[in-house]
């Protein structure tokens, strides 16, 4: 019954959908304000009739309602509540019913904040939005209900994929997702303003908290993603440039660059068609993702829902999205009135080349991601493209912009000085000059690349700090600078932050690639091993029992220099439905770095002394991977906090009142 | 950049990768030469994986593939023997890093083509939009304030 009123709740949020797609517009055109606020309304009752739908669904996961396909297929009575609440979205038919929700949350989010915004504007934007989850909700409808009903109801359900089973993952999509669908509000607001054939500094003023919000999130769910590869798949690896992380990672870098050329539109005036397509393009990236991921046109891990009839709604949806849009970008983008001039040396410029160079990483990830098909298309032999290609892309575009990232916020709009901003950051330059010649000489040219990572990462986060102490006059008397350093606006605090926060990343790359420990052996117990300087001897090895799955658990003591640092307890777990094995990484983090340990087979009878292979790593500065991260979405907080965007909502208040 | 990001590996969540590289695999004898093969291996597809490469993969056909390395690298092969031998027996798909050849060349030229691509057609939009003329009334105030600045300058600061 339940799950009756849930798909119900779906069918009326297709026809809010529709009416809202529609009404709004035809208000607009017969400038009828009655029609035209009802934009409002309608955006927050998909809401909740999309939010109905999902509880529903996610009512049946709880209560293992096995009746329903979905949670047969996927879940299973003896999994942890956690994992069943998760469950809801583990699988396709619910993870696409929570995109729904999402886009859906946005639009209703936009409705009730954007109360600044022009009625006639705001309902534009409510429209293009409603269309987005109209055609989300016809194919959810049409092709993966998630409300289908089995009979008979089997007892018991097959289970969720173990590896599936984990907190990291529980949150990595959702987390996602709010930055996938988040950047859907610029899409709107883009295809809007292109409506109305206007691109004011307030477009961008308003654009740009939106877009910095999907930016946190998609940069939050990336890292959780990596995260959760980290420690969960037993290699200590967490980027693999597998098609799915590709597919959020596109995204990822066409926001970033949207962030940046939003700040053009905003201060300057300039850059406004660039920006629209930009806004155009990222939202696009987000639909390819789902695409990728949904159709299972790449084979990837990630696909686990493989159906081409689902592949092909999606392509025909892309194509019209994206088309649709980019048609009328063409039409109506030569009439945008271009804005502000800048010299070649400016902060405009640095923005540009921040722009170009994102935006082409982002051109060739996917191009790097579709090649395989392209040539398989072209009647030529299967090829593949992996780790080595992408990795060659990131050294040759991102260097540059790590370079330009410490330069640019020191030259002044308009038209800057290089030598000022050399003059000021010459000890960064000093700083990075010193550790790569160092790290060459200390490695006898071994490490030439990574010397070359280690000095962008220093340089920048040098850079980024230079930048706030010469803002703050610092050096003309500390304490007088430090006070102004709390009245600094939250924007630049979080610029710094955030760029620090990219150095941190680069720093970690470049340290844990190059200078982890590896060590494969088979140890039986009271046996030790080396890696990295540190000792591990293998305890003891047990079996253990967990909720839903039997375990084999080593204990090792981990020491350095005879003294006890602490004890790792790795696992192999089988799980029972569906029957699978999944290793539990140890994995102790350090100030220096992280211990990590991976206990495999057993090799031979499994006696007292029996022997157990084992993988012991020293990952140096992994933390820093997270930290780095985590900076990064600080200071887009704070900057999402700046007075700017709360000043605009304040003078809406006033006015409206 | 084969230190500061090579060592990415690309593991396939499915496949167990925890006991790859089996412990009863023999390495070679002179470490530089394993060090060799086992960055070739991050190089080589497992075939029967999802995106994986042999030195990630705990298959069969993988560790086939990894003790077949081994051999002709200790028979005195380099790494592009190696590499021949296996595109030979299983094509350009065995290649993680596919070869630079005609039809990987747009592929290989991307990044540079992108970039000349997007900057050009960046700096012919501005180009192709110059400012608009001034008004009378915008040169009227240009030239109120250059005079003012002119006089500003003539005067003696004091």
């Amino acid at each position: 019954m339940i799950a009756e009123a849930g798909h119900f709740a779906l069918v009326i949020a297709t026809i809010l959908a529709l009416m809202a797609g529609i009404v709004p517009p035809v208000g607009l055109k017969r400038r009828d304000m009655g029609l035209i606020a009802l934009a409002d309304s309608f955006a927050v009752a998909q809401f909740l009739m999309v939010a109905i739908a999902f509880a529903a669904l996610m009512h049946g996961f709880i209560v293992s309602d096995f009746s329903l396909k979905v949670v047969a297929a996927n879940s299973h009575t003896a999994k942890p509540m956690l994992y069943k609440v998760a469950g809801t979205w583990g699988n396709h038919e619910g993870s696409l019913l929570l995109w729904v929700l999402i886009l859906t949350l946005f639009a209703s989010l936009v409705s009730l904040f954007g109360r600044n915004l022009p009625l006639t504007f705001r309902a534009r934007v409510l429209s293009v939005q409603a269309l987005l989850s109209l055609g989300f909700l016809l194919f959810i409808l049409v092709t993966s209900n998630p409300f289908e009903r089995l009979s008979p109801a089997p007892l018991e359900g097959n289970g969720l994929n173990p590896l599936l089973q984990d907190p990291g993952l529980a949150f990595h999509p959702p987390m996602l997702y709010l930055g996938y669908v988040g950047l859907s509000v610029a899409f709107s607001f883009a295809v809007a303003a292109l409506i109305e054939r206007e691109v004011t500094p307030m477009w961008a003023r308003w654009v740009r908290p939106w877009t910095l919000a999907a930016w946190i999130f998609l940069t939050g769910g990336i890292a959780l993603g990596s995260w959760w590869a980290y420690y969960e798949l037993g290699w200590g690896g967490w980027w693999f440039w597998d098609p799915v992380e590709n597919a959020s990672f596109m995204p990822w870098l066409a926001a970033s660059a949207l962030l940046h050329s939003a700040i053009v539109v905003e201060k300057r005036d300039a850059l406004k068609s660039w920006t629209i397509l930009l806004a155009i393009v990222a939202f696009s990236f987000s639909l390819l993702g789902t695409f990728l991921v949904r159709s299972g046109v790449i084979t990837s891990v990630h696909a686990f829902a493989v159906d081409p009839t689902r592949g092909i709604f999606i392509l025909g949806f892309l194509a019209l999205v994206v088309g649709a849009s980019l048609t009328l970008f063409a039409m109506r983008a030569p009439s945008l009135a271009p804005g502000g001039l800048f010299g070649l040396v400016s902060r405009e410029s640095a923005l540009v080349l921040n722009n170009i160079l994102l935006a082409t990483f982002a051109a060739v990830v996917l191009i790097g991601t579709l090649y395989p098909l392209f040539v398989e298309a072209a009647g030529g032999a299967q090829i593949s493209v992996g780790a080595p290609f992408f990795n060659y892309a990131a050294l040759v575009l991102m260097s540059p912009l790590i370079v330009a990232l410490g330069l640019g916020p020191l030259l002044a709009w308009k038209r800057g000085r290089l030598s000022r901003a050399a003059r000021i950051l010459l000890p960064a330059l000093i700083v990075a000059a010193v550790v790569f010649v160092g790290t060459v000489w200390a490695t006898a040219g071994g490490y030439v690349m990574s010397a070359f990572g280690l000095a962008l990462g220093l340089w920048l986060i040098v850079s980024a700090k230079l930048e706030i102490l010469q803002r703050i006059r610092f050096f003309e008397g500390p304490m007088a600078g430090l006070k102004r350093l709390v009245r600094l606006p939250r924007a630049a605090l979080g610029m710094a932050l955030a760029h620090m926060g990219l150095g941190v990343l680069v720093l970690a790359i470049t340290i844990s690639e190059t200078w982890t420990s590896e060590t494969l052996t088979v140890l039986s117990p009271g046996e030790t091993a080396m890696a990295g300087g540190y000792e591990f001897t293998l305890d003891k090895v047990e079996p253990v029992a967990g909720p839903n799955y039997a375990a084999v658990r080593g204990t090792l003591s981990v020491r350095r220099d005879g003294e006890l640092v602490t004890v790792l307890t790795p696992e192999d777990r089988t799980f029972g439905d569906p029957v699978m094995e999944t290793t539990e990484a140890a994995i102790r983090p350090l100030v220096t770095g992280d211990l990590y340990a991976v206990i495999g087979e057993a090799i031979g009878p499994v006696a007292a002394d029996g022997r157990w292979s084992l993988r012991l790593y020293f990952k140096p500065a992994i933390s820093g991977l997270w930290l780095g991260t985590l900076m990064m979405m600080a200071g887009g907080l704070l900057s999402l906090t700046d007075r700017r965007a709360r000043v605009g909502a304040a003078a809406a208040r006033e006015k409206a009142a | 950049m084969k230190h500061l990001l090579a060592r990415l590996m690309l593991v396939a969540a499915f496949a167990l990768p925890a006991h790859a590289v089996d412990v009863d695999e023999v390495p070679l004898d002179d470490p530089a030469k394993e060090a060799e093969a086992r960055d070739l291996m991050k190089e080589v597809r497992c075939l029967v994986c999802q995106n994986q490469s042999i030195e990630d993969s705990d298959a069969d056909l993988a560790r086939d593939l990894r003790v077949i390395i081994r051999e002709r690298m200790a028979a005195g092969d380099d790494t592009d023997q190696v590499k021949a031998y296996l595109v030979e027996r299983y094509g350009d798909w065995v290649l993680l890093k596919p070869p630079v050849a005609g039809r990987t060349l747009i592929l290989w030229g991307s990044p540079v083509l992108i970039l000349l691509l997007v900057a050009a057609g960046l700096l012919l939009r501005r180009r192709a939009a110059p400012p608009p003329p001034l008004s009378a009334e915008e040169e009227a105030k240009l030239k109120a304030l250059l005079e003012a600045a002119e006089a500003d300058e003539k005067e003696p600061r004091g």
